[in-house]
């Protein structure tokens, strides 16, 4: 990820260089996210309505509630996965021409892994189709430490390697907001470590998480949204 | 475009490796032309004259053998949420898929397509002209049929459905992919006509496909 690579991006085309490399947007200034009396409806019945949060650059946000409060309908909401059936969602300071689903990454129960490709093929095909091609998948192996493993079939993969493999695509490609639903669900302890280094990362660097969880995840200063308590 | 094309490599591969679908359209196809000879009896006369239309209908049928599993696998897996969210327009992932179903299990299908055409006593100066309707026409049937396993995945309904809303669509691309393979081998008419209506048929197929996919993806979204 050197410099000339985000130079040949610039030169080859300008709006994907600011899709792909939200990191360098924190010069520009901040971004917020804002969500405002959204109502979700999911096979004709309600699922939530009058949620509302508002989320700036460096900061998580905790989504907590009972099962079927809508935490993970939430998050796909954001991702652009679910139709908003009221209230609005908006992004400040982002690029404009995106929607906030191509700028967010999305952590959801399923791997989004092939078991017929190995490891750095997984890899490998998302850091392709998400962001530049010359990125280079190594260091978000290491992040993960999965890259002894690199040549393994994802087929073979434990559950908590799996869901490693899962967060190496956060690692590898760039984009500013990242939506987690249950991040820490079949990781062990080190692991679970390892995330939450990632996460103070990824905001420290000007990024923004929201997270939907049951137990806590290893961020401090997380604010949190009770869900499903009407 | 290298997006596409990193996706385009992942489908060749997925349908290459163990438990892909690439080979198994092809043995479908095989296995049904070589039947026929036996259900029919080897009147040689009668397999020249039904096999350009066997061959057509064996095509037909192999590849819409995999085409249900184009988007489900996607779709178990979570793959299709983040194919989805990438900047990449939905439109242009769905008609890549659809090349790199149609090269791994179609182009198969037109390649054997000759040697089981000698089974069926299908004159070798037409085999060109019958190779030639397959390859015009078989990307008609997978970008239809793309519509199909788009709208099966939506309202999560499996295969059969699949076959009920794709196999009536593609009747005009039979007509006319027989038409011209019987004009090239019996005539009196000629081969022209026919076949520019296939080739229109690929074309338009290939506009509305993955439009027409993308909005089912989309509205099946939930």
């Amino acid at each position: 990820m050197a410099d000339a690579t985000f130079t040949r991006a610039v030169a080859k085309d300008a709006r994907k260089f600011r899709v792909f490399d939200a990191h360098s947007e924190r010069t520009d200034g901040l971004m917020q996210l804002n969500g405002n009396s959204l109502v979700c409806e999911r096979g004709g019945r309600q699922v939530f309505r009058g949620v509302s949060f508002s989320l700036k650059t460096g900061e998580a946000l905790l989504v907590t509630g009972p099962n079927g409060a809508g935490k993970s309908s939430l998050l796909r909401m954001v991702a652009g996965l679910v139709r908003i059936a009221g209230g609005t969602l908006s992004l400040e300071g982002g690029d404009a021409e995106a929607s906030i689903g191509e700028q967010a990454h999305y952590l959801g129960h399923l791997d989004a892994l092939k078991p017929g490709l190995t490891v750095a093929e997984n890899l490998g095909f998302w850091a392709e189709f998400l962001g530049p091609s010359s990125l280079d998948i190594k260091p978000a192996l290491d992040a993960v430490d999965l890259a002894p493993l690199a040549d393994l079939p994802a087929g073979y993969l434990s559950a908590g390697q799996r869901r490693r493999l899962s967060i190496a695509r956060l690692v590898a490609v760039p984009r500013a907001i990242w939506l987690l639903d249950e991040p820490t669900s079949a990781l062990d302890a080190t692991s679970q470590t390892r995330l939450a280094d990632l996460m103070r990362k990824h905001l420290t660097s000007g990024g923004m998480i929201v997270a939907a969880t049951h137990g806590a995840i290893g961020l401090e200063r997380a604010r949190e949204l009770k869900m499903g308590a009407e | 475009m290298t997006a596409l094309l990193a996706l385009m490599l992942r489908d060749m591969r997925l349908a290459m490796r163990v438990g892909g679908g690439a080979l198994m359209g092809a043995i479908f196809f095989l296995i049904l032309v070589v039947m026929v000879p036996f259900a029919i009896g080897p009147d040689l006369n009668l397999l020249a004259r039904i096999g350009p239309a066997i061959l057509w209908l064996g095509a037909l049928l192999a590849s819409l053998l995999a085409l249900d599993r184009l988007f489900a696998t996607d779709h178990e897996d979570g793959s299709l949420d983040i194919l989805m969210m990438a900047p990449v327009p939905l439109e242009l992932t769905v008609a890549a898929k659809a090349v790199a179903h149609w090269l791994t299990t179609a182009l198969p299908l037109v390649i054997i397509a000759p040697l089981l055409g000698l089974m069926l006593n299908v004159d070798i100066g037409a085999m060109r002209a019958l190779v030639l309707t397959l390859l015009a026409g078989t990307p008609a049937l997978t970008f239809i049929g793309l519509i199909g396993a788009a709208l099966s995945v939506a309202l999560r309904r499996g295969g059969l459905l699949l076959a009920v809303l794709v196999l009536p669509l593609t009747v005009p691309v039979l007509i006319f992919g027989v038409a011209a393979a019987n004009a090239a081998i019996t005539g009196p008419a000629p081969f022209g006509p026919p076949f520019t209506i296939l080739c229109a048929l690929s074309l338009a197929s290939f506009v509305v496909g993955p439009f027409a996919a993308a909005a089912a993806l989309r509205h099946g979204l939930e």
